[in-house]
């Protein structure tokens, strides 16, 4: 501890209190100039928080501040970005109908006229860009570049502004396996090049590929720091949880009956006139799981919206139960529950929820027109929060309030509602997208436990993830989609990550690896 | 936790921050009275007065009360279904007409029992009528419903005023009216109704329409919370992508919604048409579809909130021309001065001193605490 060169970042006894919420408590953090460092905790454990006093938007209540050995005070963003910290936060902040060098170039034009600035920054990005190995085209509108790029053009703001320190939030969030490969690469060469990153995330498999050092917190409270080679990724889940959990998923094999959901030559066209899901065909039986895998935007989305009737189909045919349910009108998610198809969607804050309603209401989302909520002029409140209450207590949603805001649930009690609603209609089908995406480890593990239930009671499981994992360990069978069609399937005891991996790129696995995995 | 105001007490969102707003609006008037070298307490003594007091005075007071809650209620029931009409205006118009034609249609062969259920049946027909037409456009082929309902409030006034000049004004006169209507037709004064129970009260045009606004709003008040209806209209406002997903249809929510918004501000016919003119004329809407927004922005959207805000600006109105008419120095441009800041303050900045309030009562409950 004593010589060298001063750390980076080093906190000492942050305290920050919220009214009645103590959300930091007495945090001490030592980050050494020049490495990765991970912060854990589930939602709510006050990693933003921290990170928020850091980059200036809320002063702490106590507690001192040192960069690079200096103590200092910072009140607002611009002060850390003097003091040399950039912040790539988990919602971008960039103007899409900007280019990718005007948005570099906001709020640091540095002169009324534009175009002395733009000169200047254009050269400076072209050499950060060969420094750090941070390709993008300058000229691009953001609006049409990936998420992975958008978010390099967060990292190439901070660093044009000179940041020595780079906090980056959740920012595997919205990424692609593969560009979370890429992004693990830039951040390596960062750290070659001295850059300070702190990473903060509740994926322990990035904090374990990339970190050199991890702090994991709990409550407010740093609970434990660890050189990351030195630790597993089942001790900081216990110690992000407070209990052991179970990373695995415990199942019997699956024992699939009749055919629940079949999908016939089901072709989808976006609104672009793009076929995103293109002349599909499967079957998912009762008491199975199926998993879809995919590099996501391959159609795994639209598949889903199709088949419960959200989003319109262009030609194929949907039989639940042997009936036929394809849709007639454009969109009728109406008729599709009605035939006992549920649907937990993908993104709960844009379609399976709505946000400031309360618990109860959005717990009767889709389910509005049942007489059990709803007599003949009136909605029965009554039954409505009864049943809300039930489900709460059967789901553990906490806190257990059905007259709470949506909003103001955490992302994994949210995403148990959404679950309760649709699990305790006990569907034939079940779709289920993104099942714990933002939801905090504990959640994840109760969640998957859920589904299975589900498919032990005779339900059809169609699985939508970009978690390789999540698929591999919840599927009995695995589908892969490439470009809107289904390009392979596996069962899952013979899947293991990389053949997949080479299915979601479309290319075929040769014969070797093929036989080897049937050995 | 990206929230760091949190949010605030209901009592203190409801009712702390439009006391704050007012109270504002009327620190800024007296200011400017006093900079026209007038007494402001003077003159907030005078409003009240003339507002509450005089003879009649609460009765015009409780008259424009009524249509402000009718338009109020209008403005709410759309921006449930997350449209902003502002086309209150012409909808009241229009509403007006429908009153009229029905009523002047009728009053020879109907017996008032009967022609009232039909003249608010046209009321609300002809308003949401004339709503539907900017919902249809919003819901099916996506024009602004502002552009919209504006244009259609400049539409219906030059229709009125084609009908009133051309069609319906009375053979032989030279101002725009149509005949009055039959006396049997005319909906009683509050002060008529009043003596039938022996209670004496001044003259004042307030009539029975009072009582349709206050069941109106117990009818929103269901509609909104309690009825199926209310929950599509409620999701599809607050999130079109989970209405969809949950089988509701928009496009047909939004019609709905418009429908009733337009009905509801067609009911300032009943009042005015039935209830005060007695004939059919100009500019009998005289604003309060604009003045609505205010009061549904200040009522927060909900009809008790509305009943108190139209209260304020039935006071406001009714205070103002009696200042007018009591002070030759407050001219009616000034009456309309103040009406205006306290439409600013409540409206167009009702949240400006929502932050500061936030951090009064800052107390955000991030998950870590739910979780507890």
């Amino acid at each position: 501890m004593t010589g060298g060169p001063p750390p980076a970042i080093e906190l000492r006894g942050i305290n920050k209190r919220f009214g009645p919420v103590h959300a930091n408590k007495d945090v001490s953090l030592r980050v050494p100039a020049g490495t990765i460092h991970g912060i854990v905790g589930e939602n709510g454990a006050g990693k933003s928080t921290l990170m928020s006093i850091l980059y200036g938007f809320y002063e702490a209540d106590s507690g001192e501040i040192a960069i690079f050995g200096e103590t200092m005070k910072i009140r607002g963003s611009e002060d850390a970005i003097a003091a040399g910290i950039g912040m790539v936060h988990q919602h971008f902040m960039l103007v899409d109908v900007f280019t990718v060098l005007e948005n570099i170039l906001l709020g640091a034009e540095g002169g009324a006229l534009l175009a002395d600035g733009m000169a200047a920054a254009r050269r400076e990005i072209t050499r950060l860009e060969e420094e750090y190995g941070l390709q993008v085209d300058p000229d691009a509108l953001v609006g049409d570049l990936p998420v992975g790029l958008r978010q390099r053009v967060e990292i190439l703001k901070a660093l044009f502004r000179g940041a020595r320190i780079l906090i980056l939030d959740e920012p595997t969030g919205v990424l692609t396996p593969q560009e979370t490969d890429q992004l693990f690469r830039v951040l390596d060469t960062l750290r070659q090049q001295g850059v300070t990153i702190v990473l903060i995330t509740h994926k322990l498999r990035e904090i374990m590929a990339i970190t050199d050092n991890v702090s994991v917190m709990r409550a407010g409270e740093v609970v434990a720091n660890r050189p990351t080679a030195e630790t597993t990724r089942e001790e900081l889940a216990e110690l992000m949880v407070g209990r052991k959990v179970l990373l695995e998923v415990g199942k019997r094999p699956a024992q699939p009956r009749r055919p629940a959901l079949e999908v016939e030559h089901l072709t989808v066209i976006d609104e672009k006139g793009l076929r995103c899901v293109n002349d599909v065909s499967f079957t998912v039986r009762s008491g199975e799981i199926v998993g879809i895998a995919g590099v996501s935007g391959n159609g795994q989305s639209e598949l889903m919206e199709a088949l419960s009737g959200i989003r319109s189909i262009d030609s194929g045919e949907i039989r639940v139960n042997g009936t036929r349910v394809t849709p007639v009108r454009p969109t009728d998610a109406k008729r599709m529950r009605q035939a006992s198809l549920a649907h937990v969607p993908e993104d709960r804050h844009r379609m399976g929820l709505v946000m400031p309603f309360e618990a109860s209401e959005s717990t009767i989302l889709g389910y509005h027109d049942d007489p059990k909520y709803s007599g003949m002029v009136f909605m029965n409140g009554r039954a409505i929060v009864a049943d809300t209450a039930g489900k709460m207590s059967r789901f553990d949603v906490r806190p257990r309030n059905p007259f709470l805001k949506t909003a103001n649930f955490s992302g994994g009690n949210q995403q148990k509602i959404v679950l309760a609603r649709e699990m305790e209609r006990h569907p034939d089908i079940l779709l289920v997208g993104q099942p714990t995406r933002g939801v905090d480890i504990g959640a994840i593990e109760f969640i998957h436990k859920r589904i299975v239930e589900m498919r032990d009671a005779g339900c059809a499981v169609l699985l939508v993830s970009v978690e390789l994992d999540e698929i591999m360990s919840l599927s009995d069978r695995i589908l892969v989609m490439f470009e809107g069609g289904v390009v392979g399937e596996v069962a899952a005891t013979d899947a293991d990550a990389r053949t997949l991996g080479l299915m979601m790129a479309n290319i075929v696995p040769d014969q070797e690896t093929a036989e080897a995995g049937h050995g | 936790m990206a929230n760091p105001g949190g949010q605030l007490p209901a009592w203190a969102d409801i009712v702390m921050l439009p006391l704050i707003n007012v109270a504002m609006a009327f620190i800024v008037s007296g200011i400017i009275i006093a900079a026209i070298g007038q007494n402001p307490f003077e003159a907030v003594r005078i409003m009240i007065l003339g507002a509450f007091s005089y003879d009649g005075a609460l009765g015009y007071t409780l008259y424009y009360t009524t249509n402000f809650v009718f338009t109020g209620l209008a403005v709410a029931v759309a921006f449930h279904a997350g449209l902003f009409n502002i086309g209150g205006e012409g909808q009241a118009y229009i509403g007006g007409l429908g009153v009229g034609l029905a009523a002047l249609a009728l009053d020879g062969s109907l017996p008032f029992i009967l022609l009232l259920p039909v003249t608010i049946a046209a009321a609300a027909l002809f308003g949401a009528g004339w709503a539907f037409i900017p919902g249809y456009l919003q819901a099916k082929r996506g024009s602004h419903i502002v552009i919209t309902t504006i244009m259609f409030n400049f539409i219906a006034a030059a229709l009125m005023v084609y009908l009133m000049t051309q069609v319906l004004i009375r053979p032989g006169q030279m101002s725009p009216e149509s005949r009055v209507l039959a006396e049997h037709a005319w909906l009683p004064f509050m002060h008529e109704a009043l003596g039938w129970f022996g209670i004496a009260a001044a003259r004042s045009p307030l009539n029975l329409s009072l009582l349709w606004a206050l069941a109106c709003c117990v009818l929103v008040w269901l509609l909104i919370w309690h009825t199926r209806l209310g929950h599509e209209i409620r999701t599809v406002g607050s999130n079109q992508t989970a209405a969809v997903y949950a089988g509701i249809r928009p496009d047909r929510t939004i019609i709905v919604a418009m429908c009733i918004s337009g009905g509801l501000a067609g009911f300032v016919g009943v009042n005015e048409i039935l209830g005060v003119q007695h004939r059919l004329l100009l500019d009998f809407s005289a604003g309060y579809g604009f003045t609505g927004i205010a009061v549904a922005l200040m009522g927060r959207n909900h009809p008790v909130g509305i009943v108190l805000a139209s209260l304020l600006f039935g006071a406001l109105y009714q205070g103002g021309a009696e200042l007018a008419f009591e002070n030759a120095a407050f001219t009616p441009d000034l009456i309309v001065v103040i009406q205006g800041l306290v439409v600013l303050f409540s409206g167009a900045l009702g949240f400006m001193f929502r932050p500061y309030l936030e951090r009064l009562f800052a107390r955000p409950v991030p998950p870590a605490l739910a979780e507890a």
